[in-house]
């Protein structure tokens, strides 16, 4: 597997310098972008809301517990579930699952098309079809995905907020204290960076997947798991490259 | 015209096309029959760039088909016409909007106008009003005769159908040659086919070439596949004992 590498990541590259080049007909593009917007966001609203919730509610708990007997005020609790949704938990787990739901499909779709000789219809149309195939599912995805984030990061506080609030663990104005203590508008900003490179990641790999895949729906299957597989270890070396560089000074 | 000069293909170490050149003729249809395996496929994908080939030259009259950047080569393109074995028709959209993509996505022209043109397609394949239809609510027959509309929207000069008559019924089978051979006639395409269908051969193969384990095997007009004795022809055309007798009957030799 490991040998083989570098050739995929030539091979995503020259996709990639062909899927950012000029569109042959900005409407026909456009409309692609707008269905796959819909795709994405409406399709995806319901999943990450649910678990953005309980990532907020649990988080809340956890550090109820944690915190409990220490000295640490618990109106702390407010400002750690904000900043471990924004920071982190929102941007990483949406776009977890996302690759999981979005980016799968995507390969299958693809793959599809490739495998049922759509793309070689396209291709003899004269038709650049790694631009038309991968450019309006990135450009659908950086616009939708990062306003997901951004939705899951809210229901996250509301979610520690229930959690924490409604059974008496905490009182309610401990918790918006918490909320608005140490605000710092750049970890919104980093949210939104790793919103962005996630999203790019997740449609570019699942895109790639669906792509050049081969014949059967063995190597579909294959490929839709491994799409899944490899965006997930690609987001989270980002993550892992995205903190380093964001929060060194 | 699309000649091709020396082609070869190998996939790993199995060479599959093994030094073909053959020239196809502009307002004729030609046939590239044999064996399955032969490499039909493989040479049909070749001659429209969808595989490079290991070497070897393929020409457009006289542009040469294997020295083309991409660009360039989606010029051509515009200029060519395909029928694929399975249809390829695009399941998320309607008969109309299938037959419509290649002016939607590269010509300039009214909604009007372009509807016009998708109806005298479908007039052409004998579909009229079947516009709004998805291709999963008509026959496989029928998809083919879509896709064969598509292929012609922007009046090619070159048209190329992978096993036309694959999965039809010998009537419907007819009927998609018939069409064939009109286009081909009023539109003076080049028109490349590659099919297994003897009903096909002995009924419009102007041009045919038969390929055998990625070699030329013999070239000719069916009128001279009766009197040939290439063995191999032979054995492929007349390959049911049926037919063998039946040929024996009427033509008293071998
Ligand atoms: N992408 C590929 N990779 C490896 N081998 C291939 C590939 N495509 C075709 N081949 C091989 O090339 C040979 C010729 O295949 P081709 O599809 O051209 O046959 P064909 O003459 O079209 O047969 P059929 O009538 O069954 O469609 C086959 O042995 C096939 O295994
Ligand atoms: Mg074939």
């Amino acid at each position: 597997m490991l040998w083989r590498l570098p050739y995929h990541f030539g091979r995503y590259l020259m996709m990639l310098w062909q899927a950012f080049s000029r569109p042959e007909n900005y409407r026909m593009y456009w409309k692609e972008t707008v269905r796959q917007m819909y795709d994405i966001g409406i399709g995806s609203i319901v999943i990450v809301a649910l678990i953005s919730i309980f990532i907020g509610a649990v988080s809340g708990l956890q550090f109820v517990y944690q915190l409990d007997g220490q000295l640490i005020p618990m109106y702390y609790i407010g400002y750690i579930v904000r900043d471990l949704a924004i920071i982190e938990l929102s941007p990483t787990f949406t776009n977890l699952v996302l690759a999981g739901k979005v980016g799968s499909n995507m390969t299958s779709e693809i793959g599809g098309m490739r495998q049922k000789e759509h793309i070689d219809a396209m291709e003899i149309m004269g038709l650049n079809t790694a631009a038309y195939l991968v450019l309006p599912r990135t450009i659908a995805a950086l616009a939708v995905i990062p306003l997901l984030v951004a939705v899951s990061a809210m229901l996250a506080i509301i979610g520690g907020y229930v959690a924490t609030v409604l059974p008496g663990e905490l009182s309610h104005s401990d918790y918006v204290r918490g909320l608005l203590t140490f605000y710092n508008p750049y970890n919104v900003k980093m949210m939104f960076i790793k919103s962005y490179v996630f999203a790019f990641i997740l449609t570019t790999v699942s895109c790639y997947q669906g792509y050049y895949v081969k014949s059967g729906s063995v190597a579909l299957g294959k490929a839709s798991t491994q799409a899944v597989v490899y965006s997930n270890i690609l987001i989270l070396l980002a993550d892992y490259l995205l903190v380093v560089l964001l929060t060194s000074d | 015209m699309v000649r091709v000069e020396d082609i070869r293909k190998s996939f790993g170490d199995t060479e599959v096309l093994k030094g073909i050149s053959l020239t196809f003729e502009k307002g004729k249809t030609n046939l590239i029959i044999g064996r399955s395996g032969a490499g039909k496929t493989v040479l049909l994908k070749t001659l429209v760039g969808l595989i490079t080939p290991t070497s070897g030259t393929v020409w457009y009259d006289d542009i040469n088909f294997t020295q083309l950047d991409k660009k360039s080569l989606r010029e051509v393109r515009m200029n060519i016409g395909m029928l694929f074995q399975g249809s390829a028709l695009f399941d998320s959209l309607t008969v109309e909007e299938n037959i419509r993509f290649p002016m939607d996505m590269f010509k300039k022209m009214t909604l009007a106008e372009k509807r016009k043109r998708v109806d005298y397609c479908l007039e052409v394949v004998g579909l009229e009003g079947i516009n709004d239809k998805f291709p999963s609510e008509i026959s496989g027959g029928m998809q083919k005769r879509v896709g064969i509309a598509r292929a012609i929207v922007l009046d090619p000069d070159y048209l190329f159908c992978d096993e036309p008559n694959s999965g039809l019924d010998p009537k419907t089978s007819l009927l998609i040659d018939d069409l064939i051979l009109d286009i081909t006639r009023t539109n003076k395409t080049t028109t490349i086919i590659n099919t297994h269908d003897m009903n096909s051969v002995m009924g419009i193969g102007e041009n045919i070439a038969l390929l055998h384990k990625g070699k030329m095997a013999w070239q000719g007009h069916k009128e001279e596949i009766i009197d040939s004795d290439n063995e191999l022809l032979q054995s492929f055309i007349f390959a049911s004992p049926f037919l063998k007798e039946l040929k024996e009957k009427a033509y008293g030799h071998k």
